[in-house]
């Protein structure tokens, strides 16, 4: 009844209701933010909603994804255990109210680097934190209607479109790099390049089977590109170990060996799935099939939010039907 | 004089009762030096690599097999897969080690032993001080993080945050949840290495292999550096070699060679055990 009811709810709600049906399923009051050092200037917040990453110097603090709003005294709380720096960033990887929930909050508790043409550019310059995303996650969450409405002062302040977005911040060089069509259509990953971290968003994740948002606009097809550049850019120190990190969007650090091992069980179950679907397989036919079994140890779940069958459904219509924009 | 021989007295008990607490037993076994490996067990799963589709005997349960099935060994001349490393619960299988031990300068305490594996040249590390493992969302490695023990004269080492590895060379899987304990036990110049694997997600019962050494009082593990180079031309993206369910044509090559009934090839809980010999000898044979 409970996954029926989800998957009503879903379909009602199309892309927003991936943050309400996740949020819904929280237990905030319990939850805690944990906090993990990945390397000498980044930080893994963990807690109920995506994970965050927390860059900081002499500079202040830039943060990629907020995690859900009523967390936000919380997460506060474990930033100042590590710092008393201003929070000038914020960056989102994508819309989704587990990463977007604590814009607003967040926001609020920082300050903008304001002056020469950025004064101009972000009208209340000085106030807050400045919140940096791909265009398409504005046009989304500004977008939202009804209870799934997100006020204002949680919208992106600085967008951009294209490739990618570059800042220079806590003297290391951050690319803010665009992968199309993957999660949703407003996806990025961050690199940290002098620390060598990657701060991957729901492209990429240990816990689940992909995420893939296609109200959103997010793609199978998009999935296994964003993952080929993640692997691009990770050069371990040895074999498939250390060197590059990678903060994935939900569950634990992880290096290449891991985004390796996810890319193979995506690519796995697209050819199984897709030759399936050549083959005239309806939905209930390949589900039946259990083309993920062998991933489902590892990655599946008959429970909550993203369970293995909403997985094949979504796998199941992207492949079938690959939107144009897909890369 | 008599109340300087009392001091003496006295300054030697106190001597005898500080080394007895200090902490770092005495009579435990050291570790340290290079152990050349015995190959006369388990050979083929040594030197020659197992046979594909050759699972009899290991506890591997049905999404495990469905795994290893579509394994196709083309994933060895992929760039970012030649130079991955055994991980720790199966890199002792091959060729030589070099255990040393970590001492604390100024308090005499074991903090560490350390072991080289020559083949790849990882290093992992047996924390002695008591520390504890990393939060499971801490970052997981081929070598996992590993504390020890003594338990008598022997080490038991506990080893968590493992990435996903294989407990054999033709795809069978270990999942990163896996949790290893490992027992070295030293006879005098010989030195059994026992390791139990515990998955619940792949496997149906734990797993247990040993390998015995041999100490070489003056043997010595060479480097072993590796390069990634691209072999064979291959789809540069959104590729990787597998064989779809039911066409791997060579899962059927070890029953049918070994004249072993398929299912057992297939391995399971019950292969591992003595009485699965009144079954196989009423499977049919391939």
């Amino acid at each position: 009844m409970k996954k029926h009811f989800l998957a009503a709810l879903l379909a009602a709600l199309g892309s927003v209701g991936f943050s309400v049906a996740s949020q819904a399923q929280q237990d905030f009051a319990a939850g805690e933010i944990r906090s993990l050092q990945v390397r000498d200037n980044v930080y893994m917040l963990v807690g109920a909603g995506g994970n965050i990453t927390m860059q900081v110097k002499d500079e202040g603090i830039l943060l990629v994804d907020t995690q859900f709003a009523p967390l936000s005294e919380k997460i506060v709380a474990a930033i100042r255990k590590i710092s008393d720096k201003p929070i000038h960033y914020i960056v989102n990887t994508h819309h989704h109210g587990d990463h977007t929930g604590g814009n607003a909050n967040l926001r609020a508790v920082g300050t903008t680097v304001s002056g020469g043409n950025m004064a101009g550019a972000i009208r209340d310059s000085g106030v807050g934190a400045a919140i940096v995303a791909h265009e398409n996650v504005l046009l989304r969450l500004s977008s939202a209607t009804g209870p799934q409405a997100v006020p204002s002062g949680g919208w992106p302040t600085s967008t951009f479109f294209g490739k990618k977005k570059e800042l220079y911040y806590n003297d290391e060089g951050i690319e803010i790099i665009h992968v199309p069509a993957a999660h949703t259509d407003g996806d990025s990953i961050v690199f940290f390049r002098q620390s060598d971290v990657i701060s991957a968003g729901d492209v990429f994740g240990t816990t689940s089977y992909p995420v893939i948002d296609i109200p959103g606009g997010g793609s199978y097809a998009g999935i296994v590109s964003a993952l080929e550049r993640l692997v691009d850019i990770i050069i371990p120190v040895y074999g498939q170990d250390g060197g590059t990190l990678v903060i994935p969007g939900h569950g634990r650090l992880s290096n290449l060996g891991d985004v390796l091992n996810y890319r193979e069980m995506v690519i796995v179950v697209r050819d199984r799935m897709q030759g399936m679907i050549d083959a005239g397989m309806t939905l209930e036919q390949v589900k039946a099939a259990k083309p993920t079994q062998d991933y489902d140890p590892v990655y599946g779940s008959t429970t909550g939010f993203w369970t293995t069958d909403r997985f094949i459904e979504a796998a199941y219509r992207s492949l079938s039907n690959p939107p144009e924009d897909a890369p | 004089m008599r109340a300087f021989r009392a001091l003496q007295s006295g300054g030697r008990l106190v001597f005898v009762a500080a080394a007895l607490l200090s902490g770092q037993a005495f009579g435990q076994s050291t570790f340290a030096g290079v152990w050349n490996a015995g190959y006369f067990e388990d050979w083929p799963d040594r030197f020659p690599g197992p046979e594909l589709g050759d699972y009899a005997g290991l506890p591997l349960n049905a999404s495990d097999r469905a795994r290893a099935s579509s394994w196709n060994a083309t994933i060895l001349s992929l760039p970012d897969y030649q130079c991955r490393v055994h991980p720790s619960d199966y890199a002792n299988s091959f060729a030589d080690i070099r255990m040393w031990h970590e001492i604390d300068t100024k308090t005499q305490q074991l903090v560490a032993i350390h072991l080289q594996h020559f083949a790849w040249s990882t290093q992992r590390t047996f924390w002695m001080d008591s520390r504890p493992h990393p939060p499971e969302f801490a970052e997981h490695t081929s070598m996992g993080f590993s504390t020890g023990e003594w338990v008598g004269n022997n080490l038991k080492v506990t080893t968590t945050h493992l990435k996903e590895g294989w407990l054999r060379r033709n795809g069978v899987a270990r999942s990163d949840a896996a949790t290893v304990t490992e027992h070295f036990v030293r006879h005098g110049n010989h030195l059994t290495w026992n390791v139990f694997v515990q998955d619940a997600k792949y496997l149906e019962e734990p797993f247990f292999r040993n390998r015995d050494y041999t100490l070489a009082e003056t043997g010595a593990i060479g480097a072993y550096p590796c390069e990634s180079v691209v072999e064979v031309l291959l789809p540069e993206e959104g590729y990787f070699p597998h064989y779809l369910p039911g066409e791997n044509p060579f899962l059927i090559e070890y029953a049918r060679n070994h004249k072993i009934p398929s299912e057992a090839a297939m391995g399971g809980a019950a292969t591992m055990y003595p009485e699965y010999k009144k079954k196989l000898a009423a499977l049919p044979q391939p």
